[in-house]
C-alpha cells in the first residue's frame, strides 16, 4: 500500500520520533509511506478553542494537501494521533461549511473518509496484529480520551502491544479517566488540569511500569512532564514507537527524562 | 433580598459571602442570580481544589454511583435503542413544541388544573406567591425541582414572608446550612455524614441531642422533623420530570417519599415546569422511565414515581396549578446546534462521570446547572459571556453516558465559538492576548513551508533545558511549568528530517 | 403588552423558524427497545425475577396461595403492631404525636373500601378502617394506624416495581403513604417483564393517580449511600398470589 503519513504538528515540532516511527515501521511491513510536505496541523487546537475562522485556513491547507488519496493517488492517510483524526473526521467538514465552503466540506469528507488513526490503520486495514516488534519492558498503556470515545478504537492499541514480544503489558487503574490535557484546558484551567494530571501520575507508577505509552503525543507530553516533575522513573513514549522496535534495530531506553540524558531512539 | 434564614444575600449576585469558606458548616449563601455567581470557574476550581474534604467527599461519591450506574445500566440489553428512541422523542418534541404545550394544557384544565404561563424567574415567582397568598398561609412545603432553584423560588416567597420548606433531605442540609445546591440529583453531595450531623445539630431544632452521624439515624431525624409539616401543610410545590402533552398527565420521580407526601396530602399543589419537559404520548414514558433511573441514582427503579392528571375528585390536591416557565429556554431553542440542550432529563449522569465535575464539585460552576451539562445549559439560558464552555477537557464521557444522547463536547465547542465572537473587540487583556495567538498560529500551520520554519523555533528552549527537560518558562509559558516539566524540543523536526533522507537517496 | 401564554408560543415559534425547527416527524422515533419481555405475564420465571428484584430493594415477599392470604395479613399485621409497641417513644417520630398506646388491639389497619373481604378474615380483633374518596379519613387519623393493605395494578419484574392506580381496590394515595407498613398484594397474572408492558396496560386509563412503587421509601443523599425508609412507608411487604 501507498500510505500518506499526516504527522501531526506536535509530533512534527516536538516528537519527530513518533512519526519516524511509524515510517519504519510500515516500511518494515511492506509498505510505501510518503510523507506530503505541504502538510501543517489538522486545525484541531483553534477549533476547540472556539476560534474556527482562524482554523479555516490551516483545515484548508490540510485538506487540500491529503486531497490526492481520494482520487486514488495513495491508499490511505495514518495519522499517529488520535485527536488529530478526531478532529479529521467529525470536525474539519463542519468548520468549512459553517464557513461556507461546501465544495471544500465535502472534499474534507472524502479525505476524512481514508484516514486513519495508527491502530485502526494497522488492525482495520492492514490486517495484523503482530507487527514483528520486540520490546522487552513494563509497559502500560493509558487509553486518550479521543482514540477511546471520539474514534472507539476500543482494545485495538493493547492488542497490537500484546503481541510485542517480550512486552509485559501491565494494567492501569481509572485508564480511562482523562488525564486532565484537554489541550487549552491545560492552560485555561491550569490547576484543574494539574490536580487531573496528579491522580494520572499516581496510576501509572502504581504499575510499576518503566514505559508509559499512549496513541496521542499530546496527552503523553502532559502525563510524561508530569511524571519527570514527580522525579518518577517512567517514560513516555508513543506506541509507535515501541512497535517500531525490533530485536534488529532496537529502542534503547535511556535514562528518564529529568535524571541524565534525553532519551534518543534508536536510529 | 433576604434569605431563608434571614441571613444577608449574596450581595451583588457576585460571591459567596467572605466568611463561607468551603468545608464549613454554612454554605455559599444564597445570590442574587441562581444561574451566576461566585468567582470566574478557574478561580472558584482552584478554591475547591486546595479543599481536601470536598475533594474525597466528591471522589467517593461519585465513584460509588459511577459503578452502580454502570451495573444497571449493563443489566439492559436495549439500552442503545432505549437511548435512540429517547434521543429522539425529545427532538420531536422540541420541532413540535408550541403544538403540543397547547394540547398538554387543553387537556390539563380539561382534568380540572389551571396553567399559568411565565416569560421569566420574576414571572414565575410572582405568579406562585400570589396563589400562595390566596391560600392564607405562610408556610409551603416543597418537593425538589431544578426549576424552582433556577428562579430563586425560595428566596422571592420569603420576600413574601412565606417560609418554603425543602423536603428532600439534600435540599434541606443545603437549606439549613444556607447553601446552594452542587450537584443536580444530590445537591449536598459536597457534604459527608459528619458535616450533615453538624449541620443537623445546629440548624434543626428538632434534631436529637444524641443524634449519630450513621446514615439512616440522619435520615430519621429528617422524616421527625418533617412530618408534621407534611401532615399539616395547605400548599404543596413541586417541578415535574414529565408532563404528557396528549392525556396531561404530570410525573415526579423521587426516593424518599417525600414527593408522595407533598403531591398527595396539601389541599393545592403547585408545579413550576420548564416548557421542554414535555413528552408526546403517555407511551413514551416507556422509554424514559427506563433510562432516568438507572441513569441517575444508578437503581432499575426509583423508589417512588407519581403521576396525576389535573385534579382527581376525593383523591388528592383538590386544586392544582401548572406553571410553565420560559426563563430562557427559548433562548437555547433558537440555537441550532445547542438545541438539544434541552433534551436534558436531569439524570446527572454526566456529573457523575466528568473529571472536571468530579475534581472541583458542583459549586465552582456557580450556577444551579453544574457539571458538564451545566457548562452548556448554564450560558445558553442567560445568553452572557461565561468561562463555562472551557471548563471541560472534551474528554467525552459525558456524551458516551448521557440517556438522551447530548453531544455535549461539540455544543462545548460551538459555544466556544461564541465566546470567541462575545470577545470580539473585548479589551480584557486575556482575550486580546488569546486572539492573537491564536491569529499566529493560524498564519502559521496554514501552509507547509511556513510551519516548517516555525516548527524549527522551540529548538531555541533546547538552550534552557537540563536533563532533557525543562522546568521553568516565563509567563504564559508557566501555565505549563508550574505543574509539569516540558520535554527538551528535538535537534531536528520530522520535516527537516525527512527533507534530509529524501535528499539522500 | 402581549400577554404570557402569547408571547412564548410566539417565542417559541420564531426559534424553531419557518419549517418548525427542520427535524423529523414522530413517526420517524426509532422503536428498536423491547415493547415486550420474552416471558409471558405471570410465568414462574417473571414471578422469581420480581422477588429477586423486590429482595434486593429490601421488600419483604411472600409467596403463597390465595387461600392462605389471610394468614399471612394476620401475621404481618400482628408483627408490626408488636414492633410499633416496643419502639414507643424511641421511634423518632415528631413530638406532637404521642407514641400509640392502644395495647388492648392488636394493632390498627386501613383498607381501601373495594378490597377483596375474604383477605382479611384472618384479622379478628385488629382495628379495621375502611377508606374510600367519600369517606376519607384525616392524614393525622392515617399517622396513627399501623398498616394499610391494598391491591395492586399491576408488576413490573425486571424493575421490581408495583403499581398502584387508585382504584377501589388499591384506594386513595394517601392510605398507602401515611401508614408505616404498606402490604401489597398482587396476583400472579398481573407481573409483567417489563416496564413497557406495564406502561402500555397503565395507558388505557393514563388519567388514574399513579404510583409507582419500588421498595420501601430510600435515600441516597447522604455519600450516596442508599439507606431505606424516609417519609414514604418504611416498610415493604409484597404478598404475591400464586
Ligand atoms: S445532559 Fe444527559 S447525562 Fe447530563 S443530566 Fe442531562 S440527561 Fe443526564
Amino acid at each position: 500500500m501507498r500510505i500518506a503519513l499526516a504527522a501531526t504538528c506536535i509530533a512534527d515540532a516536538m516528537f519527530p520520533q513518533a512519526p519516524r516511527a511509524v515510517v519504519t515501521l510500515l516500511e518494515r511491513l511492506g509498505h510505501e509511506v510518503v510523507f506530503p510536505a505541504g502538510q501543517a496541523c489538522c486545525g484541531q487546537m483553534h477549533v476547540n478553542t472556539g476560534y474556527l475562522a482562524e482554523a479555516v485556513p490551516v483545515v484548508q491547507n490540510h485538506v487540500r494537501t491529503f486531497a490526492p488519496v481520494a482520487d486514488g493517488e495513495w491508499d490511505a492517510v495514518v495519522v499517529p494521533s488520535g485527536s488529530c483524526t478526531g478532529s479529521i473526521r467529525h470536525q474539519q467538514a463542519m468548520v468549512l461549511e459553517r464557513a461556507g465552503l461546501p465544495a471544500e466540506a465535502r472534499a474534507a469528507t472524502a479525505v476524512a473518509e481514508r484516514t486513519y488513526e495508527l491502530s485502526e490503520l494497522l488492525v482495520d486495514v492492514l490486517g495484523v496484529t503482530d507487527v514483528g516488534a520486540w520490546f522487552p519492558h513494563r509497559v502500560t498503556y493509558h487509553p486518550t480520551c479521543h482514540s477511546l470515545r471520539m474514534l472507539g478504537v476500543g482494545d485495538k492499541p493493547e492488542r497490537l502491544l500484546r503481541a510485542v514480544e517480550g512486552l509485559e503489558l501491565a494494567p492501569l487503574a481509572e485508564a480511562e479517566g482523562c488525564c486532565g490535557f484537554g489541550g487549552t484546558f491545560s492552560l485555561k484551567n491550569a490547576d484543574t488540569s494539574a490536580a487531573m494530571l496528579q491522580d494520572k501520575v499516581a496510576t501509572v507508577v502504581d504499575t510499576g511500569a518503566e514505559v508509559l505509552t499512549a496513541g496521542d503525543w499530546s496527552c503523553l507530553m502532559h502525563i510524561g512532564g508530569g511524571l519527570s516533575r514527580g522525579g518518577t522513573a517512567v517514560r513516555p513514549m508513543h506506541l509507535a514507537e515501541i512497535l517500531a522496535s525490533t530485536r534488529e534495530a532496537p529502542v534503547v531506553l535511556g535514562p528518564p527524562a529529568g535524571s541524565g540524558t534525553h532519551q534518543e531512539v534508536a536510529r | 433580598m433576604s434569605t431563608f434564614l434571614g441571613m444577608p444575600a449574596a450581595r451583588d449576585g457576585r460571591g459567596p459571602s467572605p466568611e463561607a469558606a468551603p468545608g464549613t458548616l454554612s454554605g455559599v449563601g444564597r445570590p442574587e442570580d441562581p444561574l451566576h455567581w461566585g468567582a470566574s470557574f478557574p478561580d472558584a476550581a482552584k478554591a475547591a481544589l486546595d479543599n481536601g474534604q470536598l475533594r474525597r467527599n466528591l471522589g467517593n461519591a461519585t465513584s460509588t454511583i459511577r459503578t452502580k450506574r454502570a451495573r444497571v445500566v449493563g443489566e439492559v440489553p436495549d439500552w442503545e435503542p432505549l437511548r435512540d428512541a429517547g434521543s429522539a422523542v425529545k427532538t420531536d418534541v422540541m420541532a413540535r413544541l408550541p403544538e403540543l404545550l397547547e394540547t398538554l394544557e387543553r387537556n390539563v384544565t380539561a382534568r380540572g388544573g389551571v396553567v399559568h404561563w411565565a416569560r421569566d424567574a420574576a414571572e414565575a415567582n410572582r405568579i406562585v406567591a400570589s396563589l400562595v397568598r390566596e391560600k392564607e398561609t405562610d408556610e409551603v412545603v416543597k418537593v425538589k425541582s431544578m426549576a424552582t432553584q433556577e428562579i430563586g423560588l425560595n428566596e422571592a416567597l420569603a420576600e413574601e414572608g412565606i417560609a418554603a420548606v425543602e423536603t428532600d433531605l439534600a435540599e434541606l442540609i443545603v437549606q439549613l446550612a444556607d447553601d446552594m445546591p452542587s450537584h443536580i440529583l444530590v445537591p449536598a453531595i459536597h457534604r459527608n455524614r459528619t458535616e450533615i450531623r453538624d449541620i443537623f445539630l445546629e440548624r434543626m431544632a428538632d434534631a436529637p441531642p444524641d443524634l449519630t452521624d450513621v446514615p439512616r439515624e440522619l435520615a430519621m431525624a429528617a422524616r421527625a422533623h418533617l412530618r408534621r409539616k407534611f401532615l399539616s401543610a395547605k400548599v404543596a410545590i413541586s417541578g415535574a420530570n414529565f408532563a404528557v402533552a396528549d392525556t396531561g398527565t404530570l410525573a415526579v420521580v423521587e426516593s424518599e417519599g417525600n414527593g408522595r407526601m407533598c403531591l398527595t396530602l396539601p389541599e393545592t399543589l403547585i408545579t413550576v415546569m420548564g416548557i421542554e419537559k414535555l413528552i408526546p404520548t403517555f407511551d413514551d414514558l416507556e422509554v424514559f422511565l427506563q433510562l432516568l433511573p438507572r441513569s441517575s441514582t444508578g437503581e432499575r427503579m426509583n423508589p417512588y414515581t407519581s403521576m396525576w392528571t389535573g385534579v382527581t375528585p376525593g383523591d388528592g390536591p383538590q386544586e392544582f396549578h401548572l406553571v410553565l416557565l420560559d426563563n430562557g429556554r427559548t433562548r437555547v431553542l433558537a440555537d441550532e446546534a445547542g438545541r438539544s440542550a434541552l433534551h436534558c432529563i436531569r439524570c446527572s449522569a454526566c456529573l457523575n462521570v466528568c473529571p472536571v465535575y468530579e475534581r472541583v464539585g458542583g459549586h465552582a460552576y456557580g450556577s444551579v446547572y453544574p457539571g458538564p451539562i451545566g457548562a452548556i445549559l448554564t450560558p445558553q439560558l442567560t445568553g452572557e459571556k461565561s468561562d463555562l464552555p472551557y471548563a471541560s477537557t472534551l474528554c467525552g464521557a459525558c456524551y458516551q453516558v448521557c440517556p438522551v444522547k447530548i453531544d455535549i463536547p461539540s455544543i462545548l465547542v460551538e459555544l466556544r465559538a461564541r465566546e470567541v465572537s462575545l470577545a470580539g473587540s473585548s479589551p480584557d487583556t486575556a482575550d486580546r492576548v488569546w486572539k492573537a495567538a491564536m491569529k499566529a498560529a493560524s498564519f502559521a500551520m496554514a501552509d507547509g513551508a511556513r510551519f516548517r520554519r516555525a516548527a524549527r523555533a522551540p529548538r531555541l528552549l533546547r538552550a534552557i533545558s537540563r536533563n532533557g527537560v525543562i522546568r521553568r518558562l516565563p509567563f504564559p509559558g508557566s501555565l505549563w511549568t508550574r505543574s509539569r516539566d516540558l520535554p527538551e524540543p528535538p535537534k531536528q523536526t520530522f520535516h527537516d528530517w525527512w527533507a534530509g533522507r529524501e535528499d539522500g537517496r | 403588552m402581549t400577554d404570557a401564554r402569547t408571547e412564548i408560543l410566539s417565542r417559541i415559534r420564531e426559534a424553531l423558524g419557518p419549517d418548525g425547527g427542520s427535524v423529523s416527524p414522530a413517526d420517524a422515533v426509532p422503536r428498536e427497545y423491547r415493547s415486550a419481555g420474552e416471558h409471558v405475564p405471570g410465568s414462574d420465571v417473571v414471578l422469581d425475577l420480581l422477588i429477586d428484584r423486590l429482595e434486593d430493594y429490601k421488600a419483604h415477599v411472600h409467596r403463597t396461595p390465595a387461600a392462605d392470604l389471610p394468614g399471612v395479613l394476620a401475621r404481618v399485621i400482628a408483627q408490626r403492631s408488636a414492633e410499633r409497641q416496643e419502639v414507643g417513644s424511641s421511634d423518632y417520630r415528631s413530638p406532637d404525636i404521642p407514641p400509640t398506646t392502644r395495647d388492648a388491639v392488636r394493632g390498627s389497619v386501613v383498607v381501601p373500601s373495594g378490597i377483596e373481604e375474604g383477605w382479611l378474615s384472618g384479622l379478628d380483633g385488629v382495628d379495621v378502617h375502611v377508606d374510600s374518596r367519600d369517606a376519607p379519613l384525616s392524614a393525622a387519623e392515617l399517622d396513627e394506624i399501623d398498616a394499610v393493605v391494598t391491591a395492586a395494578r399491576v408488576a413490573v419484574a425486571e424493575t421490581g416495581t408495583i403499581v398502584l392506580d387508585g382504584e377501589p381496590d388499591q384506594g386513595r394515595r394517601a392510605i398507602s403513604l401515611v401508614p408505616d407498613v404498606h402490604v401489597c398484594v398482587v396476583r400472579a397474572d398481573q407481573v409483567v417483564q417489563t416496564v413497557p408492558e406495564a406502561v402500555h396496560l397503565l395507558g388505557a386509563h393514563p388519567d388514574r393517580p399513579l404510583t409507582w412503587i419500588s421498595g420501601p421509601s430510600a435515600t441516597s443523599d447522604i455519600e450516596l449511600d442508599r439507606v431505606e425508609g424516609v417519609h414514604g412507608p418504611r416498610t415493604l411487604h409484597v404478598v404475591l398470589l400464586s
